[in-house]
């Protein structure tokens, strides 16, 4: 059984009165279930899909075209890690393994404590802040491995 | 050589996002002369000004403006801030540091279009520029630059933000609209153009960050000022994310025509490590790459044109002499395939099967008759796709053979001796 919040129960009306079409705010429901359960669960889908008056295969058909919706539960701290161009010509394929071997996990698990899920991520547009990663909502930029451990020891 | 600020002259400004620093630097200061003006005349002004779309088309941003289908409403705008093409930051420069000079270009696009709303889709990674982009929203508001009879105009108008959830293809603006409506982000066909029949089937306007914050400008220092700028064609500033081998990346903003030498060595500083430039890529990962020697190619439409790339968003890739270029080539492969939004045949098969010959040539399997066949893929990609994802997936693989042939052989030589 998956709920919104009554927070988010609130914010539903306030994105439905941006759009003249209640389709359009599919992919703001999405993420905002993410945003409360860490991923979208299948029941999230089928509340939407209630909502938004939208069948839950299609909803799902939707939420599958985008890269940003997990589909299992992730870590509490996501880590998007660019090795697009600007950032491979900067050293990212280096730091990311170095990322990895600090968290000793590969690239696409999540560590044992379920703190951190590891990605490779394709540009994140700071490409003259190469390398880069993204934490969860934050971009950290013109990372070196030093500063790559500071970041990761910093978060509880 | 010095940069030509037109839209970022101060953007290092503390707090400009804020609306009462913007204010202090003129902000919302074209708005009076605006409602002074008829709507036609306002989209005169901006043919006039020769301002073209900084998104990657480089399309007439007047004229697009111009071919609203005629009495249809209402009429929406959306502002592209999708910005994904790789190597390319500097909407979000603008969206995080200037958010207000977006909604005052929005504000001018949407009174001489006559829409009442407008969205901007920013990518899904982009949450903090739209958080950002709320509070400006709301300041505006609050001053009645925005909403009902604005500025005592007669004139209606209110801006949303839209964030997406990860998908190259939505910068595509009709694969945006449809993402902005609810559906999987992939390609529309065209016609009908979005001018015609866009979002929920009604005439609409699409823009690029870069282009509606060029539009503030236009109004308040005159088309002809903002002609006065640039090369024959290619009129005012332009802003060039400049990322890769340089000493100093970052986002200038140059007069259109500035040589790619100047930017390089003058602007970014120069090489790393002070070693020699090898390639650069001018426009964003899908414009063909070119070699060192054209590096005094002016950076404008048409010289990039000529040189045989394009100058797309406008983000530099410089690349150095210690690349073998079939490693970037593949890095860019691989994201073409994973972005392919598997519509259509051509660039779905096509961009997972070029990968899988340059990982192939990369990793030590490669012939040169392998080497062909990515030429011939690349000859059924092009022109073939639905959308113009497929010819930018083509583009970094056709020019990387075309200009360094010698370091695919070089890898191929590689291979031949290890098997001996």
């Amino acid at each position: 059984m998956f709920e919104f919040s009554s927070a988010n129960q609130k914010r539903i009306p306030e994105i439905l009165a941006k759009y003249p079409n209640t389709q359009s705010a599919l992919l703001p429901l999405l993420t905002l279930a993410q945003r409360q359960e860490g991923y979208v669960a299948p029941q999230a889908m089928v509340e939407i899909g209630r909502i938004l008056k939208l069948s839950p295969g299609y909803v799902q058909s939707v939420a599958s075209f985008y890269t940003m919706y997990h589909m299992h539960p992730t870590g509490k701290y996501i880590i998007l890690f660019c090795i697009n161009i600007s950032c491979q010509l900067n050293g990212a394929d280096e730091l990311l393994e170095h990322t990895a071997k600090k968290l000793n996990i590969k690239v696409g698990e999540t560590t044992e404590d379920k703190k951190f899920t590891l990605h490779r991520e394709e540009c994140l547009a700071a490409c003259s802040n190469a390398p880069m990663m993204r934490i969860n909502d934050t971009y950290h930029e013109d990372l070196t491995k030093e500063k790559i451990d500071k970041i990761l020891d910093s978060l509880d | 050589m010095a940069e030509l600020k037109l839209l970022t002259k101060d953007i290092d400004k503390k707090d400009l996002h804020k609306l009462s620093v913007y204010e202090t630097t003129g902000g919302y200061g074209s708005l009076k002369k605006l409602f002074e003006k008829k709507p036609e005349e306002v989209v005169e002004m901006v043919k006039a000004s020769g301002l073209r779309g900084r998104g990657g088309a480089g399309f007439p941003a007047g004229l697009k403006w111009s071919f609203l289908a005629k009495d249809v409403f209402p009429r929406y705008l959306c502002c592209n801030a999708d910005e994904s093409e790789p190597g390319t930051c500097k909407d979000r420069l603008l969206l995080e540091k200037t958010p207000h000079l977006l909604i005052e270009g929005m504000i001018i696009c949407a009174y001489a279009c006559l829409i009442e709303t407008g969205y901007i889709y920013f990518r899904g990674e982009f949450q903090h520029a739209s958080d950002l982009m709320d509070e400006a929203l709301e300041e505006a508001r609050a001053k009645n630059y925005l909403g009902k009879n604005i500025m005592g105009s007669g004139f209606d108008f209110d801006i949303h933000t839209h964030l997406g959830a990860g998908a190259y293809i939505c910068g595509e603006e009709s694969a945006l609209l449809n993402s902005l409506e609810g559906r999987r982000g992939e390609p529309r066909l065209k016609p009908p153009f979005p001018a015609v029949e866009g979002l929920y089937s009604k005439p609409t306007v699409i823009n690029n960050v870069e282009t509606l914050c060029a539009v503030p400008y236009i109004i308040n220092e005159g088309p002809e000022k903002y002609a006065s700028f640039g090369t024959e064609k290619s009129k005012g500033s332009k802003l060039v994310s400049v990322s890769g081998h340089v000493k100093k990346p970052g986002n200038y903003e140059i007069e259109m025509g500035t040589t790619v030498r100047e930017l390089i060595y003058d602007l970014a500083g120069g090489i790393r490590d002070d070693n020699k430039l090898k390639a650069y890529i001018p426009g964003g990962s899908s414009t063909p790459m070119l070699p060192a020697d054209l590096v005094d190619t002016p950076f404008d439409y048409e010289s990039l044109a000529a040189a045989g790339s394009m100058l797309g968003s406008g983000a530099l890739i410089v690349i150095d002499d210690q690349v073998n270029i079939v490693e970037s080539t593949l890095r860019l492969a691989s994201f073409y395939k994973h972005e392919s939004c598997g519509k259509c045949t051509p660039c779905r098969e096509g961009t997972r099967w070029m990968w899988q010959l340059l990982d192939g040539i990369h990793q030590g399997e490669g012939t040169d008759q392998q080497v062909d066949k990515l030429v011939d893929i690349c000859d059924n990609i092009s022109f073939k796709s639905f959308c113009p994802l497929g010819d930018a997936a083509v583009g970094p693989v056709a020019s990387s053979i075309k200009h360094f042939r010698e370091d695919y052989e070089a890898l191929l030589k590689k291979n031949a001796e290890g098997a001996a």
